[in-house]
This record gives structure tokens, C-alpha cells and sequence, in this order.
């Protein structure tokens, strides 16, 4: 670290003057951000037609919180090389490795690598984790709304929830276009309530997530109030945060993820 | 060098405007805020500068308009690894507002914040010479509200997250004070053709 940016982060934080802002919830060890490391693909599950979770050992893995994602690296043999974000899955646990759920995009780089090449043994390289500000330590009560592969770190919260038992509450909301397009369908308890926006089971309705769906979650007025997270494409990302707003969640306890 | 396996990549494009790591996003124009847009009409929207200058002054459109319009066109980048080229935009250059507030000559920072509370920090050295704006409108329209609209801070020659949208003011100090994405982890300057991306790059 430079000695501008260790004198930054003992500074003080400016505090704008203006109607809200939301803090971060962990600093970031910016060492090992800094760090490109090799993850070997250990195992491959999928999850959908159209998406697979992808097991990796990383022994080096500095450990993570729900919600915080990773800068992924693939290089070809020219040295030439593409890096994309992704959001971790798996809970943090010491079991040195750590999952990501791809959604295969046509013709994309990156995860059209993974869902036609990649096997077991194969390694690429990973640097993180980043950001602290969609990441859940699991004090607050959470409540998440998730839309397709948006849905990847919301599980990370959830699998976190399970893995320690904590007792703060925690509500899911997860759009999908069907159910076979459902990421962690299997997965899903009680927490969660799905939303099928082309075409669902008998007897289900069809269509997007909308103030039904939100309101009786916001009601449940949990002590200390929800702390929102929000994560899909940009489009999902406007609807679901506006949907929160009017229902009246406060916008300084929402926090979006966009994929873009 | 790590190869992957397999891995052969894009056609491989000569694009000297690329800077490492970026891939040119042609027409999208993915928005990555982390916060919900906010409801600003142009009428609710100022501008102020205050901190280690002369004369801390405040501006609303109207007054905004009475400075001479600045065009920048050229290239952005954004830390994700989009850029996109050849993009318009209209407003004001920053040195015309800095101007008028006369920076004091221990400023060496600032921190740019938002109406929605969003703070960057910046050397002050990256803020003048013609290097940034206050824009207003994109292709010749409206600056669009997810896209920071009715006004955000332009620094096209820094990642993108320096170029704060819902831009509401610029506080001017002797020291860097992290904004939202540098306590993230985030690189202080941001300079995309060094890489800077987090800090310790
Ligand atoms: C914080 C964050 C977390 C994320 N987490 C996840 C996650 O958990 N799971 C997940 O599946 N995704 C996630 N994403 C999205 C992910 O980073 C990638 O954007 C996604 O996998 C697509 O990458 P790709 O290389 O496969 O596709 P790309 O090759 O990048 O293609 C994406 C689109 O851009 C176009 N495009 C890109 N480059 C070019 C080019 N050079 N020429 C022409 N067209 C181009 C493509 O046609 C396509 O429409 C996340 C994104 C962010 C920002």
C-alpha cells in the first residue's frame, strides 16, 4: 500500500451534506484484493439449462462475507486476457474452497467459456473479495430481492443464515422467467418466495414482482427495521428498488447489486 | 503467465483508445449505481463548492447556464471493464465553476458528493485544466436520471465511478478523504490506462 492510500484509509469519512447516504457494512482488506490467485475448478453442478455452479479450491482464499464478489481472470495463450465480475455463492467457510453460479450469456467471453470448455482441473484466476457494500455480516435483518443470477449472492446470505442458525430474520423475493430457470430451486424454504415472470406451475400466476409481494414483507417491521438488498440486471434493479420505496422502505437501508 | 486452458478470447481487435484490461461495450451503456435513482428534477438540482476556496458559492440550473458551455467527446471507462467510445456530452467545464470560487492554493483534494449522498474523491489536478465538467446532457438530450441525471460530475480521463451522478457538490481539502467506492476497496486516483483499479494496484 502506498502511503497516500494508508493515510486515506485512516481518514475520517466525509460525510456529504445531503438527505441520506449508506455506509459501507465491512472495511476491505485491500491486500488481498490486490492479489491475483489460481482456483482450481474442483466440481461442476448444474443448476438450470442455462446456468451451472462451478466449485473451486483457492487455497490461498482470504474468506469472504455473503454479498461481496470477486474479479475473475481467463488468459489465452497470446497473453491476451478477459476479467469479469462475480458474486460468491457459497457461505463463508473454511473449507478453502468457494462456489460461483455462471448464467450461460450467448456468445459471452467469459461464461461461455466456462459453460462449454471448463471441467474439473482446469484453472483460472481469481482476486477478492471486493466491496463491502452489499455484503451482510448477518446482524441486520435482511430482506432480499433477487431477479435471475442476481440471485447468486442473496443464497450466499441465505446459505449463511442456515450455517450459523442465526435467529435475525431473514426473507427472500426471487424472480425467475420459470421455474426450470430457477437458480437453487431445490434449495429454496420457507424464507423465500418465488415470482415467475413467463410461465409457472398450474395455479400459479405469471407476471413481475410487484407491491404484493413486497408489501407483507415490509410489514413484518422487523426490530431495527430491514436493511434491503437488491441484485439482478439494471432493469430489475430500477423496478425492485422503486417497488421498496413506495412500500416504504428507506432509501438509505437499500443497497443494489447491478450485474449491468 | 497463467494460461487457461481452452481459452482463445475475442477476435483480438487493435484498439489503441483500449486501455488494459477494458472491452469496448459498443452501444450498451450498462448502469452500475449502488443506490436507488433518485427523483431529482432539474428544478431541486444544485451545484455547490465550498471548502478551501475564497468564495463558497452555490448554482442552480439557471445559473449553471449563464457559464460558457463546454462539449467533451471522446472516451469512457468504467472499472467493471466496459468502455465505451466516441460518446457526447454537454455542460459546463469544471475550471469555469472553480473559477468563481477561487481555490485556495493548500487545496490539493476534493470530495465530490451526490444528492444521494454518493462521495468519490479526486486530486484536485484531475478536477481542472479542461479535464472536467459538469454535464448535462448526453448525445444532446437530458443527461437520463439513471445515468445521473439532471447533472453529474464528468472525469472521463478516471474510471467511471469518479464521475459522480446527481453531482451536488465538490468539497475542496489539503488531504485525500476516501469517498464511497474508496472505502470499498477501491483505487484513490483511478487512472484506467495504469490499471488502478483497487487499492495497492
Ligand atoms: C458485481 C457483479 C457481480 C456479478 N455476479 C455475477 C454472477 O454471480 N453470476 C453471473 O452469471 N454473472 C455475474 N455478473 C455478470 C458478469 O460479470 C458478466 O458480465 C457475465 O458473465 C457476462 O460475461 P461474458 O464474458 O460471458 O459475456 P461478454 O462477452 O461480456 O458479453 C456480455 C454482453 O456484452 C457483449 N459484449 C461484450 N464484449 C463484447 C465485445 N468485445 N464485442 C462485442 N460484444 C461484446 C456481448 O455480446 C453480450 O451481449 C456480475 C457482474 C457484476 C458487475
Amino acid at each position: 500500500m502506498t502511503e497516500t492510500a494508508a493515510k486515506a484509509t485512516a481518514a475520517v469519512a466525509f460525510a456529504p451534506p445531503t438527505r441520506f447516504a449508506v455506509p459501507g457494512r465491512v472495511a476491505v482488506a485491500g491486500e488481498a484484493a490486490a492479489v491475483w490467485q489460481t482456483a482450481t475448478i474442483t466440481g461442476v453442478r448444474r443448476e438450470t439449462p442455462h446456468a451451472s455452479t462451478f466449485r473451486f479450491a483457492v487455497p490461498g482464499w482470504a474468506g469472504h462475507l455473503p454479498g461481496q464478489h470477486l474479479m475473475l481472470r481467463l488468459t489465452a495463450g497470446d497473453g491476451y486476457a478477459a476479467q469479469r465480475h462475480y458474486s460468491l455463492a457459497s457461505a463463508p467457510d473454511d473449507s478453502g474452497h468457494i462456489e460461483l453460479t455462471l448464467d450461460h450469456v450467448v456468445d459471452g467471453e467469459v461464461s461461455g467459456w466456462f459453460h462449454t470448455v471448463a471441467r474439473p482441473g482446469d484453472t483460472v484466476e481469481v482476486r477478492g473479495p471486493l466491496s463491502g457494500f452489499f455484503a451482510w455480516p448477518g446482524d441486520r435483518p435482511a430482506l432480499l430481492l433477487g431477479a435471475g443470477s442476481g440471485v447468486v449472492p442473496l443464497m450466499s446470505m441465505v446459505r449463511h443464515h442456515r450455517a450459523r442458525a442465526l435467529d435475525v430474520p431473514l426473507r427472500m423475493v426471487v424472480s425467475a422467467r420459470s421455474p426450470e430457470e430457477l437458480i437453487y430451486a431445490r434449495e429454496l424454504g420457507p424464507e423465500t418466495t418465488t415470482v415467475f415472470t413467463r410461465a409457472a406451475p398450474r395455479g400459479v400466476p405469471v407476471g413481475r414482482m410487484a407491491a404484493t409481494h413486497v408489501a407483507p414483507l415490509l410489514a413484518e417491521q422487523p426490530a431495527g427495521g430491514w436493511e434491503a438488498y437488491v441484485c439482478g440486471s439494471n432493469g430489475f434493479a430500477e423496478h425492485a428498488s422503486r417497488l421498496l420505496v413506495a412500500a416504504g422502505q428507506p432509501v438509505d437501508r437499500i443497497r443494489i447489486e447491478r450485474f449491468g | 503467465m497463467n494460461i487457461t486452458r481452452g481459452f482463445t478470447g475475442r477476435p483480438r481487435t487493435e484498439n489503441a483508445g483500449l486501455p488494459p484490461g477494458q472491452y469496448d461495450a459498443g452501444d450498451d451503456w450498462p448502469v452500475l449505481s449502488a443506490e436507488v435513482t433518485p427523483e431529482l428534477t432539474v428544478a431541486d438540482w444544485s451545484f455547490r463548492i465550498d471548502g478551501l476556496v475564497d468564495e463558497p458559492r452555490t448554482w442552480d440550473r439557471e445559473a449553471a447556464r449563464t457559464l460558457p458551455a463546454s462539449a467533451y467527446t471522446g472516451d469512457i471507462h468504467c472499472v467493471t471493464g466496459w468502455s465505451k467510445f466516441g460518446v457526447r456530452f454537454g455542460g459546463v467545464s469544471l475550471d469555469a465553476f472553480l473559477e468563481r470560487v477561487r481555490p485556495h492554493g493548500s487545496a490539493t483534494h476534493a470530495v465530490a458528493y451526490s444528492h444521494t449522498g454518493y462521495t468519490t474523491s479526486l486530486p484536485l489536478a484531475d478536477l481542472t485544466g479542461g479535464r472536467a465538467w459538469i454535464a448535462f446532457e448526453y448525445e444532446g438530450r437530458p443527461l437520463p436520471a439513471e445515468h445521473g441525471g439532471p447533472a453529474r460530475l464528468l472525469v472521463p480521463h478516471l474510471y467511471f465511478w469518479k464521475s459522480a451522478k446527481w453531482i451536488a457538490g465538490l468539497t475542496l481539502l489539503d488531504h485525500d478523504e476516501p469517498g464511497f467506492w474508496e472505502q470499498n476497496g477501491y483505487h484513490a486516483r483511478g487512472n484506467p490506462w495504469e490499471e488502478q483499479r483497487y487499492s495497492g494496484d
